[in-house]
């Protein structure tokens, strides 16, 4: 019997190609957020938010991921931006070689935000990069309080969390104010926007913060990856 | 479950060491994989069982070695961080604490059976 030292990350295989993307983004001068989410917390409604503020200061682009159906990119084509709908089958996540294939039919010269919307999931798709430059998780209120303390991971790797729903608060008996003392506990340095895409509340306040992340991020790119 | 993505990783990364080695019969790979990963022991060893098959791990055992979270406040040394409570806020002086252990992710080493002994020099 021989034993060989390997010592070797076993994700090592999607950093490279993670690595591979972010390349081609700088290349192309192209911002892109990851956004990750349950399922149903409202990261397409965030986006159709997000778009229709900014849509004529940048030009945008987004890349959608779900185990099925283009109910998503169609969503964003109807707001009139480029949509690419990754469907996985049965995979629970995006990988760097899945975003890779998709900016070989999906154009991205022309943009300066691309937003990833990763498949719902509250765990898997923390685990891997894609080569973004900024990782935004969307958390609705009405999933529960501790929910953070739950599943810490996709939260303490997410420099911003979205708390969405908030104008379900008076009838979900989730407290907002122990919500966000979980979220700084699992994540001391993520930046909390409390939202409603209902009713628009908050929504300003993430925009003008990822405006800033945009200018300031842009010249000085960098891996978001937290862990490593 | 992404784990079944991880071992197909793992299976990779085996298969070409081994190949390096002149190797074709792996009977052990050793992972070591922290308690802040959103990673689940079970379910790893569930999908190495059955993503085994057909490949040169095939009569491979998996050791999975879970590495303990430990964190340590910059000013007041080593806090204990339970993982049911996870709290980056040390509970002393309020400040963020530094992950020191518990996130790795790798694949230590393998035991090949047959492995030619071959010099690197």
């Amino acid at each position: 019997m021989h034993q060989v030292m390997i010592g070797a990350d076993i994700l090592e295989a999607n950093e490279q190609m993670a690595g591979h993307n972010s390349g081609h983004f700088e290349e192309h001068g192209v911002y892109v957020v990851n956004l990750m989410s349950a399922p149903g917390a409202g990261k397409t409604s965030v986006l159709e938010q997000t778009i229709n503020r900014i849509k004529d200061d940048l030009r945008l682009g987004v890349i959608e991921g779900d185990l099925m159906t283009t109910i998503d990119a169609d969503r964003i084509s109807a707001l009139g931006v480029p949509s690419y709908q990754i469907t996985t089958g049965t995979v629970c996540h995006l990988d760097a070689k899945m975003v890779h294939s998709a900016l070989h039919s999906f154009k991205i010269d022309d943009l300066d935000l691309l937003f990833i919307e990763n498949v719902g999931n509250l765990v898997c798709p923390a685990e891997f990069y894609l080569g973004e430059d900024l990782r935004v998780m969307v958390f609705s209120t009405v999933e529960g309080a501790e929910k953070p303390k739950k599943y810490p991971v996709m939260f303490h790797e997410s420099e911003a969390v979205l708390l969405n729903k908030v104008d379900l608060l008076p009838y979900s008996g989730v407290s907002l104010d122990e919500l966000r003392r979980n979220v700084l506990e699992v994540s001391p340095e993520t930046m909390i926007f409390p939202i409603s895409c209902r009713t628009g509340e908050g929504v300003d306040e993430w925009i003008a913060w990822l405006k800033q992340k945009i200018e300031f991020g842009n010249g000085e790119r960098r891996c978001v990856r937290l862990n490593s | 479950m992404h784990e079944a993505s991880i071992v197909r990783s793992v299976i990779d990364i085996a298969e070409n060491e081994a190949r390096k080695h002149g190797g074709s019969n792996i009977r052990k790979i050793k992972l070591k994989v922290g308690e802040f990963r959103g990673v689940v022991k079970e379910a790893l060893e569930f999908s190495f069982a059955v993503l085994k098959k057909d490949t040169l791990a095939a009569e491979a055992e998996l050791e999975v070695e879970t590495v303990r979270l430990r964190v340590e406040c910059g000013a007041c040394g080593p806090v204990d961080c339970p993982m049911n409570d996870f709290n980056l806020l040390c509970p002393r002086c309020g400040e963020t604490l530094t992950i020191v252990e518990g996130q790795e992710m790798q694949v230590e080493y393998i035991d090949l059976e047959d492995a030619e002994v071959i010099c690197t020099r």
